[in-house]
């Protein structure tokens, strides 16, 4: 029987497994109307398979939902938007070639014409503060334009739940800010957000409720207002918070790998192009490159590995040579070594075994192919050694790569190219998606590199991992590189003024 | 009528097979969905069709199962394709092949058989006019029929909700799925429409333009038909245009033979292929980055559970 006092939304002892990995084992959750209820964990804890649960992209094998008080099922994500439940997803849901009121009246059955539709994005633009250009196409909008058309989009159909997965990853500081104002005026209105983000001080700031979930299980349900961000966090975890142990004092040596008034276009439909990108690292320093993603990261790592050739010689220089001409490998062997952002598909091939995976990035540099053949005796040792050194957690002797877990694989192919010693290495996100265990090793390893004299290029898009192992750091925006700043003097308002496309004197 | 009328009259003639199909395959695509079967499905076309006409006596019944039997073709497909998440250009080679062979099974009693072309549509007055009259009301039902379709699927693409719908299936499934958008439902209906236009286009070629039976007489018009979608970059008006030009090639090596050049005749009869190759070179070079390909075109979809 429902009730006025039920909650909005109960999951009851749901069930959720994948093959052998039981990703929600026995979830309780509720969410009541007008509250924001934070959905905690770290990434693989489960979170997103449970919202997809609620969104009706997967179905649970055990457990019920319910829907103010009665039993429903889920079939789709159709039935669930009828009954009222709206999703913002973490990796938009656009459609790139299409124009904003396009992408928002696909979801409006019976909205009338497009001008219609954009009457309405601008009256919910007014009553939200969240403004949008109708007409133009996706592909030229920002994050956090983009996340924009999904809340407004989202908003729209009318919901009384909205679940958030993890908005802020790709917002500036600033930009959040405008989210949380947002968010709180719906709260206000009665709605109920599910707000799913591995931030604790987001959390502590916006959320009257936390569930915070670890490897499928519900381990706590607290209010995080009275709980310490180090509690929340040793519950997310579920141990003392790893931290990276500083380099000590080494000598800062000659400049290593520079890149010289850099113009590139984006090899990718949609991509950003390089303009004027500047930036020098010297050996045993570990410049981060900080930015909102979309904004020339992937552009600037082909650039500084090779998989785009500049248009000089002289635009980038790895130990005083021009190698703006030259390949990947041609680069490698000159001790340079990279670490793409994709683990599954770039950085590794998922159904090779680790020890082929080995061949793959040093075929020309070292000891794996001779006279044409490749030797599996010394790939396989030098896999061995890699999984020694980083401690891969593995099942078989040489598995496929596909068959490791995230952080595991992320360790394997850091690794791989740490255990060459190189004199340069630029890494694309080092850590993303991995769980805290294994982003504390990747992240002591790039900091023990460097202090043994290597030059070392950090893209991230996780400022406290940048603040945490970067000497300098700069920051990518539009294609445009920042001069770079310490990373002991500056703040994060300085670093999110730049990413937002500022400048740094903005912030004084 | 004068000689220049003549020629664009057989100019419209040829692209109308050409558009037709490939007004079809534009939905098709549009959608998400590669369907290399064309050929095969107008060759079935055309056979049924006359096979159909000849045994009833009505044309409007050879029309009628010339598009059934290309719908049929096309729901092969998609139950390889869409039902069980085969691979696209397989399927739709295999289609090809298939359809190939059954049109000259179902047609092997039909061969030497001649049967009245569908006479030209005149519009009393309008088609006695000098000059325009026969080249705007001069032709036959097709035509008429393949010049509205055109406006029609250029209307739902790019006004009415449910092509938004299927161009945002076409454009990413994933987020389509994510929505609460029926994705393999829009197809199915997508695939399904493409063969009803090629099924006509085999019609056409049998009941119309040469009106008679003979096995292989689609003489790679499907292909023709498929990069004129890539030239059209998936638009309606830009294909029938592009039909136009390319009809304009098979009409040219036609009166080109005729003037005997002294080129060998094979030389001659390439010639709208080549323009083919040439047309979609040319287009790859000048879209550069910005492209109109569908974002999900060929890539089988499998929602999770």
């Amino acid at each position: 029987m429902a009730t006025s006092d039920a909650p909005l939304v109960a999951m009851r002892g749901i069930v959720k497994r994948f093959g052998a990995l039981v990703a929600n084992d026995r979830v309780y959750l509720d969410v009541r109307r007008g509250e924001i209820h934070a959905l905690l964990g770290e990434n693989g804890a489960g979170k997103s398979t449970l919202v997809k649960i609620l969104d009706g992209l997967l179905q649970p094998d055990e457990g019920d939902i319910l829907w103010e008080g009665r039993p429903v099922a889920l079939k789709n994500p159709d039935a669930a938007g009828r009954l009222g439940i709206g999703m913002v997803f973490q990796h938009f849901s656009l459609f790139e070639n299409l124009t904003v009121a396009e992408n928002i009246a696909v979801a409006l059955p019976g909205a009338g014409g497009l001008h219609a539709v954009a009457e309405r994005i601008a009256d919910i633009g007014r009553s939200y503060g969240l403004t949008l250009d109708p007409g133009r196409p996706v592909w030229t909008l920002s994050a956090g334009e983009r996340q924009r058309i999904e809340i407004v989009r989202a908003l729209l159909r009318n919901p009384k739940l909205l679940i958030l997965d993890e908005p802020t990853s790709v917002l500036t500081p600033q930009e959040a800010d405008g989210l949380f104002g947002t968010l709180e005026r719906l709260a206000a209105s009665g709605c109920g957000l599910l707000y799913i983000t591995h931030r604790l001080e987001e959390v502590k700031r916006l959320c009257t409720r936390a569930t915070i979930m670890r490897a499928g299980k519900v381990v706590a349900a607290c209010d995080p207002r009275r709980e310490s961000v180090a509690r929340l966090a040793s519950l997310m975890v579920g141990a003392d918070v790893h931290d990276v142990r500083a380099a000590a004092a080494h000598p800062v040596g000659k400049v290593r790998l520079e890149v010289r008034n850099l113009h590139l276009p984006s090899p990718d439909l949609h991509g950003t192009a390089l303009v004027g990108a500047m930036l020098s690292v010297q050996g045993g320093e570990i410049l981060g490159v900080a930015g909102v993603a979309g904004n020339g990261q992937s552009e600037l790592f082909a650039a500084l590995s090779g998989e785009s050739l500049a248009p000089q010689p002289d635009d980038v220089l790895i130990d005083g040579a021009p190698v703006g001409r030259e390949g990947i490998d041609a680069r490698r062997l000159r001790n340079a070594a990279f670490v793409p952002e994709e683990r599954l598909g770039h950085a590794a091939a998922p159904g090779f075994a680790l020890s082929e995976n080995v061949v793959l990035s040093r075929h020309a540099t070292g000891g794996v192919v001779r006279n044409g053949l490749v030797s599996m005796a010394s790939a396989k040792r030098i896999a061995g050694e890699v999984i020694r050194v980083f401690d891969v957690r593995k099942g078989g002797d040489d598995p496929a790569a596909g068959t490791l877990s995230g952080g595991n694989l992320q360790k394997f192919v850091v690794g791989r190219e740490i255990l060459r010693e190189p004199g340069v290495l630029v890494v694309d996100q080092p850590t993303w998606g991995v769980d805290a265990g294994a982003a504390a090793v990747i992240r002591q390893a790039l900091i023990d590199l460097a202090a043994r004299g290597a030059a070392v290029v950090a893209i991230s898009q996780d400022l406290d991992e940048l603040f945490a192992i970067a000497d300098r750091i700069a920051v990518l925006h539009d294609g445009r590189l920042s001069a770079a700043l310490s990373a002991r003097t500056a703040t994060r308002e300085e670093i999110g003024i730049l990413m937002a496309g500022g400048h740094a004197t903005d912030a004084a | 009528m004068g000689m220049t009328e003549a020629v664009l009259l057989t100019v419209i003639a040829a692209a109308v097979p050409l558009l037709l199909a490939a007004l079809g395959e534009v939905v098709v695509e549009r959608a998400g969905v590669l369907n290399l079967g064309i050929e095969g499905m107008m060759a079935v076309g055309a056979s049924c069709g006359f096979a159909a006409a000849t045994l009833s006596g009505s044309t409007t019944v050879g029309i009628v199962a010339a598009v059934a039997a290309g719908v049929a073709l096309s729901a092969v497909f998609a139950l390889l394709t869409l039902g069980f998440a085969a691979n696209q250009v397989a399927s739709g080679l295999a289609l090809t092949i298939m359809g190939l062979g059954l049109s000259g099974l179902i047609g092997a009693g039909f061969v030497g058989r001649t049967r009245e072309a569908v006479g030209r549509l005149d519009v009393p007055g309008l088609t006695d006019l000098p000059a325009v009259g026969p080249l705007l009301f001069g032709h036959d039902p097709f035509v008429y029929g393949a010049a509205a379709l055109t406006l029609g699927i250029a209307y739902f693409l790019k006004r009415s909700h449910p092509g938004l719908v299927l161009r945002s299936i076409g454009e990413n499934h994933v987020s389509a799925h994510a929505l609460g958008l029926p994705v393999l439902r829009v197809r199915v209906l997508a695939v399904l429409f493409g063969g009803a236009c090629a099924g006509l286009a085999g019609a056409y070629l049998s009941l119309v333009y040469t009106p008679f039976w003979s096995p292989g007489m689609t003489a790679g018009r499907g292909w023709i038909a498929l990069a004129l979608v890539v030239f059209a970059s998936w638009r309606p008006l830009r294909a029938a245009a592009g039909a136009l030009v390319f009809g304009g090639a098979t009409v040219l090596q036609l009166h080109a033979q005729a003037a005997s050049l002294g080129l060998p005749s094979q030389a001659l009869s390439a010639l709208p292929y080549l323009a083919t190759v040439v047309a979609l070179v040319v287009m790859s070079i000048g879209r550069g980055r910005t492209s109109a390909v569908p974002g999900s075109l060929g890539v089988p979809f499998v929602p999770d559970r």
